[in-house]
């Protein structure tokens, strides 16, 4: 499969790659997988007091196109209030980077993980965000 | 001749479980080869040739799923209508994921420094959860009949089908 110049640009040179401290009062952490392919995304972001974005970081293990919709992710929310990255939809990233069908799921990881990231945030600042539970409520083992 | 409708299982005559003997699967696969062999067919008509090559695929494709237990399993819980790998499926348990980065950073690490020695202990780690994971899979499929939580531990059976896998690269870049 020959990936688009964009889900390369990104692959390339992965912007934000990185950790933040986890505990740290204004980062908030998401992370998820895709079963379908065996990806694992980490995505953190770290907000200011007013509620902004102010960075974003990610790790990502995965083929080109989940490396890249991560990436392109951190770069989108910065500077975004939680609420605009809250609505940031898979089908933008898709579009962004030409994702092919097969791909589609990358994007949809990178969106479950932003989510995941601000509700995190909202959940350790008591600003009633619910666990984000993407399409299935976790289950208790 | 062939009945296109008969399951994996049930073209080599073996019970539809997760629990599977071996050998018996690989006389199976030999005896049931031998029957469908193209040199049978060779002075046969164009249809039957061609129905004996769609055959023996299907022979081939079949023998492959059961073989490993990852497949096995998938195509099982298939058979019970459950589709483990729904691709929209990205919740994971938190724990599981936490222990995924972990392992996925120390192969990065490893690989970095072509440390061999921490590759053997980290395949030792991931080969144990492998088969933490399959012994499950036998008890949730064949014991207690749960195909929704065999599904979830087919999920992170998947995890680590990629980890070894990439482990494997990461050696094969070693040496």
């Amino acid at each position: 499969m020959s990936y688009s110049e964009k889900v390369l640009d990104h692959y390339e040179n992965p912007r934000n790659v990185g950790s933040f401290e986890k505990d740290a009062s204004g980062v908030g952490t998401g992370m998820v997988g895709a079963p379908a392919c065996g990806d694992v995304m980490k995505l953190q972001i770290k907000v200011n007091e007013q509620g902004i974005i102010e960075d974003a970081k990610f790790k990502t293990y995965g083929c080109g196109s989940a490396i890249a919709s991560s990436s392109l992710v951190t770069e989108w929310v910065k500077g975004k209030s939680l609420d605009e990255a809250m609505h940031l939809k898979n089908t933008q990233i898709a579009e962004e980077l030409a994702l092919p069908p097969v791909k589609i799921h990358c994007s949809i990881l990178a969106e479950d993980a932003i989510k995941a990231a601000v509700a995190d945030y909202k959940q350790k600042h008591g600003l009633g965000g619910e666990e984000y539970t993407a399409c299935n409520p976790p289950k208790e083992h | 001749m062939p009945d296109f409708n008969r399951n994996h299982f049930e073209l080599f005559h073996l019970p539809v479980a997760f629990g599977i003997d071996s050998q018996a699967l690989e006389q199976a696969y030999r005896d049931v080869q031998a029957e469908v062999h193209p040199d049978r067919f060779a002075h046969a008509g164009e249809a039957e040739q061609r129905l004996a090559m769609q055959w023996a695929t299907q022979v081939n494709e079949a023998y492959q799923t059961l073989k490993l237990p990852f497949e096995r399993a998938r195509y099982l819980l298939g058979l019970h209508g459950v589709n483990a790998l729904d691709p929209n499926n990205t919740v994971m348990p938190a724990d599981f994921l936490m222990q995924q980065m972990e392992w996925r950073e120390q192969l990065a690490e490893a690989s970095d420094r072509l440390d061999v020695h921490a590759l053997d202990r980290l395949e030792q780690d991931l080969r144990a959860m492998a088969q933490r994971l399959e012994r499950e899979l036998a008890d949730q499929i064949d014991g207690r009949q749960d195909y929704t939580t065999a599904a979830e531990t087919l999920r992170k059976f998947r995890f680590m089908e990629k980890l070894l896998h990439d482990i494997q690269d990461a050696y094969e870049e070693i040496v």
